[in-house]
């Protein structure tokens, strides 16, 4: 399975993310900003980093670059997309998820091993993981405050698309402690921590940041045998 | 990287440092403008330099002395013109032409240790070390100490981002930082000024460059307090065939200015322009403090990266300090060619900069290549490709017919500004033996030993000790500040702080990594500043062995006062000679570094500090140690103290927190001890014979059982040796040479074997155990809970700001640590004050949350799901009426708080 | 020479710890009676040609500003007279 890593101006953890897959099993594909062509990917990450340096907001140029105007199409055509951290502010400026990600309360930039808990499998990726199960994976960031209207939070809630919460802890005020939301239809996945940043013994916190990139590895193979890919919501 | 005597500083409040931006801002060279401004409007040429030998020129503004002057004459043949003098002032300052330390600093060269690892040393950009047929890594350490002290965001970031760019000049991707920080007293409102911007700067700008912090220092000493030190630290790799080299050789090759626009920042930074410009405009002529753009500086890291492996770059050097003065002269010097510049093709932010000031300019994240010129039309793709700007601004010119070196000429639309012999600025500098003199007190405050003072003795005494110092500012959890920096971009950290080294894998296939620490100790060397230096050294080597690398190569940073005081020259001889001849008997050579003088206040000098760092090689990652003790067997792993304690109070942490005692000769070293004891460590991981490894240094053997403790909460029962040193010695004494080290049991025998063979001393010290308590037998027991409380409430009482305050609590004026009764007490009131401080001058945002991580993990009330959450607060935020918590409540007003 | 001016705030709504922090830091320069502090973002555009209120007002709402979180106003600046917009 190809999944594309798309490098901006400024993304750091790209090469960390394309390893992540690696070691999943999958074929990382480097994908450059400029180019409109996904070289047939059959998912996507946007990684993290200081895209464009962050100016004007996170996430704010990015969104319009060549390769980001592909990606919207395909998301809306059921590709799986992973946005961390820079990249879930990259798919909410692009509106392909609600809300945004603003300032950490405390105003620091904050680098910690977090506990969060998976409220949800049911997306492309996070099926092999189960609902309720802890995982304990690096967050870094400095605007990773997740904050929406209440409207938006409770339907979030109530159609299950909050799918990882910030627990024994909350590292920089996200509104309901939410660490990553899913689209309606479960492709499109936002997560503030760092899932790529654990996937090593020797390099991270734990190993549960794999299940993300195994996950959507069995979404596609499940797929391409004619399975059913995804549900969003119950 | 400024050396000058900053007259603004000290007594009077940190001035509001005037940002580059302002078009009709004057500058630093007021002095200069005055005479452009003599010649009607045009340029001081050399034609009119020519013509008008008896010009009077301000030499001595400049910082040039009389016979400086003369010479520069006689080099040229005539007066200089205005760009000519304001480039052999900035070449022959103290920072750039190393005149004081150049005499004491050959000592690195003479008594270098023979090695064949070492591709590049002294006089590079940044020392290259090879690791492995295919790889070399490169490694220096810099300071950027007055800049932080006026702007500390921004003179610590512009810290990161120079010497990022002198391990990119090497060839090298830049991988890791370390920052060894020194600031005054910690309870100080200064300090509580400058260290969160410096630590919000340093974090801001390494983690949009994506490098990962591994390691550093915090100290607090009131010898810091208006001269703080900010040494930064980077590491790179690079295939051994990519090494680059500054030499501009070539004749007709292009001279190609790559990266940001060239502006106003910093002119009267390096050089000694500042001293030119205090008098009535001084208000308006403060020197600029330079403003990095660390997006800028990845776009450039990429973009160099790019024309290293398609080879399309024949030389390359950073503009750091001294900006295009000091690599149009370095390179063209070190080629023995000659270059022509055509000033006017500069890009500019703003129109109006003379070209005395585009020379002096240090504007940040720019790099100098040279370019054969069939490549440069791919250069300038490159270049665009990553947005960064690239101008062919000269060409390289031949040297003389009869050999020898062409000369630098800078022209400005036609008009030549400058005509010189590029080595008569880079390599011709003065260089002064100054006088050196043993400091009058040095006899006295060595008598004045220590280990006289009144220590604890019983059992409840020593336990109110371990608690103390391990809450005291210098030993206390650093979390609060590390937090701040990325420590997991680029997927290579095996160790960061808080472990002894920091440790990075390299070669993903193999394992091959580093290892790499920084130390010094300013007490120790003002005691004695040539032990001082080798303990700094001895530490930093220790650090590294502990982890199981091999130190194979050592970068320092050199922090002293005036060298203008026979004093100061004096510890700075003694530093540098006891860092040599450690060097030498170690093995492990300087392969670059900084000195950076003039660190003081009036007539106190900051103690010396001569911070050293230590490059390890590691076979392989998978064998490093970490310093934490792993949760034990069933009946417990072994605990060995490694090493000879003696009675060593003087200088240490107990002395100066207990006492506030500062005398005595400082504990001895022992290099052959040290190899040994490194070469036991290398070769106990490689037989995987010890679980965890942590050395001893301040605070003693207490110190190391409390971080060893506390890392992954294990538990210690500590039976200290009988006979011989009393239990306050054991624990508090800071002998040098010694670690305490985990055995998983069935090990030992063999341990035990091995340090025998290795002449390394190994005495029992007890176990470790599941339950969460340390206990030294005989004498306390302290709950690992108590000891963490202690350990990780200091920093964040100290440094957390206004808007934590009010978040907590609503009230900034009487806010307090929930942990502590409910009256204001001096550590906020300094607080509010500081953070109000810190709101009007600083950059950097307000410092809000000072939660201790330990704490977080362990919230005791559950956070209601769908409330929102002001991050880990302990205590219910809503008052009994019901109103909202305010600030930090709910973003929708109209929702009640959980 | 006109130029467009685009001013963008958080929504009053939305969380300011900036504008909390710089508001907590008021009383100690002597300032007691300010009750809150927001932080915007002032951003001002040149045109080649006329200003092109549409035309800005289009770039505010897709770039400059996040609709999701911000809210803008803009008004044109010339030398002679300030036109709201």
């Amino acid at each position: 399975m190809r999944i594309g890593v798309v490098t901006f101006p400024g993304s750091l953890d790209d090469g960390d993310a394309a390893r992540a897959v690696r070691i999943a099993g999958g074929k990382a594909i480097r994908l450059w900003h400029g180019d409109p062509s996904l070289h047939n990917v059959d998912a996507v990450v946007l990684p993290g980093g200081f895209s464009y340096g962050d100016y004007l907001r996170c996430g704010a140029i990015a969104r319009f670059a060549p390769a980001m105007e592909s990606i919207v199409d395909a998301a809306r055509g059921g590709m799986p997309v992973l946005g961390i951290c820079n990249g879930f502010q990259i798919l909410c400026e692009a509106h392909l998820l609600p809300g945004a990600l603003t300032r950490n309360q405390h105003l620091h930039f904050r680098n910690r091993d977090q506990y969060l808990r998976i409220e949800s499998a049911d997306t492309a990726w996070t099926n092999t993981f189960s609902a309720g199960q802890e995982i304990l994976i690096p967050v870094k960031n400095g605007e990773g405050c997740y904050v929406a209207d209440e409207r938006t939070l409770d339907a979030l809630v109530a159609e299950g698309r909050v799918i990882a919460r910030y627990i024994r802890g909350n590292p920089n005020g996200s509104q309901r402690d939410i660490a990553a939301i899913t689209n309606e239809a479960g492709n499109v996945v936002g997560i503030m921590p760092h899932p790529e940043h654990a996937v090593e013994e020797l390099t991270g916190p734990s190993l549960d940041g794999l299940g993300f990139f195994t996950s959507v590895l069995r979404a596609l193979a499940g797929a391409s045998a004619g399975g059913q890919q995804h549900a969003g919501g119950q | 990287m400024t050396t000058q005597p900053d007259t603004a500083t000290s007594d009077a409040e940190a001035p509001a440092a005037a940002v580059s931006g302002a078009t009709t801002k004057s500058t630093g060279f007021a002095a200069t403008d005055v005479l452009v401004n003599e010649f009607d409007g045009g340029p001081d040429t050399v034609q009119r330099a020519v013509s008008t030998p008896d010009e009077l020129q301000p030499h001595t503004e400049l910082g040039l002395k009389d016979d400086e002057y003369d010479r520069i004459r006689q080099i040229l043949g005539r007066r200089p013109t205005a760009s000519e003098l304001a480039m052999y002032s900035i070449m022959w300052s103290e920072h750039c032409s190393y005149k004081s330390s150049k005499v004491h600093l050959r000592q690195f060269g003479e008594k270098a240790p023979r090695n064949t690892r070492m591709l590049a040393g002294i006089g590079e950009n940044a020392g290259v070390v090879q690791i492995s047929d295919e790889i070399a890594v490169t490694f220096k350490v810099e300071s950027h100490n007055h800049p932080s002290f006026v702007e500390p965001y921004q003179g610590a970031a512009t810290g990161v981002g120079g010497i990022v760019r002198d391990i990119l000049a090497m060839g090298a991707r830049p991988i890791a930082v370390m920052d060894p920080l020194r600031f005054g007293a910690a309870d100080h409102p200064d300090t509580a000024r400058v260290l969160p911007g410096v630590v919000a700067g340093i974090g801001g700008y390494g983690n949009c460059l994506g490098l990962p912090n591994i390691g550093g220092e915090i100290v607090f000493d009131p010898t810091y307090q208006g001269n703080p030190l900010v040494n930064a630290l980077s590491l790179g790799v690079l295939p051994v065939e990519r090494l680059q080299h500054k030499e501009a050789a070539g004749v007709g090759n292009v001279v190609v200015l790559l990266g940001a626009r060239t502006g106003r920042d910093g002119i009267g930074g390096v050089s000694v322009l500042a001293s030119a410009t205090f008098d009535e405009g001084a208000e308006q002529r403060r020197p600029s403090v330079q403003v990095g753009d660390p997006f800028m500086e990845k776009l450039l890291i990429e973009s160099c990266l790019e024309l290293y492996d398609a080879g399309l770059v024949a030389g390359i050097q950073d503009l750091g300090g001294a900006g295009l003065t000091c690599a149009l002269t370095e390179t063209a010097a070190a080629a023995g060619t000659g270059m022509r510049v055509w000033l006017e093709r500069v890009p500019l932010r703003e129109a109006s900069m003379s070209p005395t000031e585009i020379l002096a300019s240090e504007s940040q994240e720019r790099m100098l290549l040279i370019v054969t010129p069939e490549n440069l039309d791919r250069v300038l793709d490159v270049a665009e490709k990553w947005g960064v700007w690239a101008t062919a601004i000269g060409e390289v010119t031949a040297p003389a017919p009869d050999g020898s070196p062409g000369r630098l000429v800078i022209t400005w639309n036609g008009h030549v500004v400058v005509d010189v012999p590029p080595g008569s600025l880079a390599d011709d500098g003065p260089v002064y033996a100054r006088p050196i003199r043993e400091p009058a007190d040095l006899i006295l405050l060595q008598a004045d030993k220590a280990e006289t003072l009144p220590r604890p003795s019983t059992g409840d005494e020593l336990r109110e000790t371990v608690l103390r110092m391990a809450a005291s500012p210098n030993l206390c959890d650093k979390t609060w500040v590390t937090e701040q920096y990325d420590r997991y971009v680029l997927g290579n950290t095996v160790l960061a702080q808080p472990e002894d080294s920091g440790v990075l894998r390299i070669d993903e296939q193999t394992g091959l990594g580093v290892a790499l620490s920084v130390d010094g100790n300013g007490r120790f060397a003002r005691l004695d500043p040539y032990e001082g230096a080798r303990l700094a050294l001895a530490e930093a080597y220790r650090n590294v062995a502990v982890t199981g690398a091999e130190p194979v190569a050592v970068t320092d940073c050199l922090n002293f006062g005036s060298p203008e005081d026979p004093a100061v020259m004096w510890q700075f001889a003694e530093a540098v000679r006891g860092l040599a001849d450690g060097c030498q008997q170690l093995g492990t050579p300087v392969t670059g570094g900084n000195v950076s003088f003039y660190n003081q206040t009036g007539a106190a000098a900051i103690h010396p500090t001569p911070v050293v760092g230590v490059l390890g090689v590691l076979d392989d990652v998978a064998r490093r140690i970490p310093m934490g003790f792993p949760p034990p067997a069933t009946e417990g792993d072994l605990l060995f103290l490694l090493g000879d304690t003696a009675c060593e109070l003087s200088g240490s942490e107990w002395a100066w927190v207990t006492h506030g005692h500062l005398g005595g000769r400082p504990p001895k070293v022992d290099l052959v001890k040290e190899q040994r004891l490194g070469a036991l460590m290398a070769r106990a991981s490689q037989a995987r014979l010890v679980g965890a490894a942590h050395d001893l240094s301040d605070g003693g053997l207490a110190q190391a059982l409390v971080e060893s403790c506390l890392r992954r909460n294990v538990g210690a029962q500590v039976a200290l040796p009988e006979g011989g040193n009393s239990s306050f010695v054991q624990l508090f004494s800071e002998s040098s040479g010694r670690a305490v080290v985990v055995v998983p049991r069935g090990h030992e025998k063999a341990f035990v074997a091995l340090a025998a063979e290795y002449g390394v001393t190994c005495t029992p010290l007890g176990l470790t155990v599941a339950e969460p308590v340390l206990e030294v037998r005989g004498e306390f027991t302290i709950p690992l809970d108590e000891l963490r409380e202690a350990y990780s409430a200091t920093l964040p009482r100290l440094f957390g700001g206004a808007a934590e305050l009010a978040n907590r609590h609503g009230d900034p004026e009487h806010a307090a640590d929930p942990s502590a009764p409910r009256s204001p007490d001096k550590g906020d009131e300094v607080l509010v004050t500081a953070a109000a401080g810190a709101a009007m001058e600083s950059a950097a945002p307000i410092e809000a949350d000072g939660i201790p991580a330990a704490a977080a993990a362990e919230v005791k009330e559950p956070v209601p799901a769908g409330g929102s959450v002001t991050l880990e607060l302990t205590e219910s935020q809503a008052d009994d009426d019901g109103t909202p918590p305010e600030p930090g409540g709910p973003i929708d007003p109209e929702q009640s708080s959980s | 020479m006109a130029r467009v001016v685009v001013d963008v705030m958080l929504k009053p709504e939305i969380l300011d710890p900036q504008g909390q922090a710089v508001a907590n830091a008021l009383p100690r320069l002597g300032v007691t009676d300010v009750s809150s502090v927001r932080i915007g973002r002032r951003i001002e555009i040149e045109f080649a040609g006329e200003p092109d209120l549409e035309r800005a007002r289009e770039i505010a709402d897709k770039l400059l500003a996040n609709p999701v979180i911000e809210d803008f106003d803009i008004k044109v600046l010339d030398d002679a007279t300030a036109e709201v917009a």
